[in-house]
């Protein structure tokens, strides 16, 4: 069978070379989405915040990040960037730095709105039981918020991970960009290498995306009442 | 800055920049009305369809739209389905979003209660005057935000199709590199994409306060 998937799989180190690439992707993605957490709530928080400068500056910041195409940021900090600075920035370090820019701002958002739903008697109620401000937003606020926050979270981390194969085109080997080389290679005997190689990459973002996709609907549908 | 390059180089870019906005605008369309389709399938409960529906629109949703173009493009041909770059570039980005704006829609009609339905037909309303006068001005109140970020999603989306061999403004940017003035080439790639952009993201502000009002504030 020369046209089989096996034969291009089993190729060479066809199989471990895709695992590297789709181990790049993984990591690009954890990077990210962790880094885009940690740093969007405390901007998510400043954002609500009632100082107009603050929350004004941070809110031009979200509109100019989602006003470009994620594609254009990547392109222009990969070629621009390492030009001004004078250090060679790797795709890798460009990549993360793109993509947390943007779910910082994407997760600032999502914080700014889930705070701002709590409603304020929530907290005065609190207060007036005679919780302490700080046990009022450990124990009342807190908990709301993040069940607000939750699936927009998890949602927010399966449109950066559908955003990863943009890196193929500041030539990261992830996982696309090792798809790519291994089809143009065993494309030349194999008449299905595309097929089964990009196939297969289709399935693999799928088998990734689908059940975080479903975590974030069982826990909005779990959180609603 | 060098004028002499960016005037050299405008047709380009606003050839390139046609190419963006003409694809996405039929993508768009036809995202639109595939998302009416499946919505309406899921609303009515049509059997069996329903099911395959839903099959869509998971799929759609959890694989970037890249790898499709890449299968479109590059693995169709090989099973002996030859398609050129803008009809790849069409199906994909409906593909995707098709199955996006069926969410948007299906969110907007679960919005409705069933009481709405109920109150309409017992006050001797047609199924479709019921569709057409109760129905959709709600659910179209809350689902026109979703279908506008949805279309500028899709629009942005639109920057890998020079993948598909498509001489759109990421190629034309890319390929001006090499020209030696990557300041007023990406200048202009930033420029050509905030002229595309900034009056559809304006466009779906102004429509969502228009629906709002026909929707009651809902």
């Amino acid at each position: 069978m020369p046209d089989s998937a096996l034969s291009v799989f089993m190729a060479g180190r066809n199989m471990a070379r895709l695992m590297e690439g789709l181990w790049i992707t993984v990591w690009i993605s954890l990077a990210s989405v962790g880094l885009s957490v940690v740093l969007g709530i405390p901007a998510g928080l400043l954002m609500s915040s009632k100082k107009k400068i603050v929350s004004g500056i941070l809110r031009i910041y979200l509109e100019v990040i989602r006003v470009m195409p994620i594609l254009v940021l990547l392109f222009l900090f990969y070629y621009s960037l390492s030009k001004v600075s004078g250090i060679n920035l790797s795709a890798y370090f460009v990549s993360v730095l793109v993509f947390t820019l943007w779910g910082t701002a994407e997760m600032a958002d999502l914080v700014r709105a889930a705070v701002t739903s709590i409603p304020v008697h929530q907290r005065e109620s609190a207060r007036a039981l005679g919780l302490s401000e700080l046990r009022a937003n450990l124990l009342v606020i807190v908990p709301q918020a993040v069940r607000r926050l939750l699936p927009g979270v998890i949602n927010l981390t399966t449109r950066m991970i559908k955003t990863t194969p943009f890196v193929f085109f500041i030539n990261h080997p992830d996982l696309m960009k090792v798809g790519q080389q291994i089809v143009e290679v065993a494309g030349m005997r194999n008449h299905l290498a595309s097929v089964w190689v990009y196939g297969f990459i289709f399935l693999v973002y799928f088998l990734i995306c689908w059940p975080i996709s479903l975590l974030s609907r069982w826990l909005e549908g779990r959180w609603k009442s | 800055m060098d004028l002499s390059f960016i005037i050299k180089w405008l047709p380009l870019f606003g050839a390139a920049a046609w190419l963006t906005v003409s694809l996405a605008f039929v993508g768009v369309v036809v995202s639109v009305a595939l998302g009416f389709l499946c919505a309406g399938i899921k609303y009515y409960r049509i059997p069996v369809l329903r099911e395959l529906v839903s099959v869509y629109v998971e799929v759609g949703r959890n694989t970037p739209l890249m790898i499709q173009l890449f299968f479109l493009y590059f693995g169709l041909p090989r099973l002996g389905i030859l398609l050129e770059g803008r009809t790849c570039a069409i199906v994909g980005l409906s593909f995707i979003g098709g199955a996006y704006m069926a969410e948007a829609i299906r969110g907007g009609l679960s919005a409705v209660g069933k009481n709405q339905t109920e109150s309409g037909l017992s006050l001797g309303l047609s199924r479709l005057q019921l569709l057409r006068h109760v129905i959709m001005p709600q659910a179209m109140a809350v689902a026109l935000p979703v279908i506008g970020a949805t279309a500028i999603f899709l629009l942005k989306e639109t920057s890998v199709f020079s993948i598909v061999a498509l001489p759109d403004l990421m190629y034309l940017a890319k390929d001006l590199l090499k020209e030696g003035h990557s300041a007023e080439s990406n200048m202009m790639l930033v420029v050509a994409y905030l002229v595309i952009i900034l009056p559809v993201s304006l466009f779906f502000a102004f429509l969502e306060r228009r629906a709002r009002h026909a929707g009651f504030g809902a």
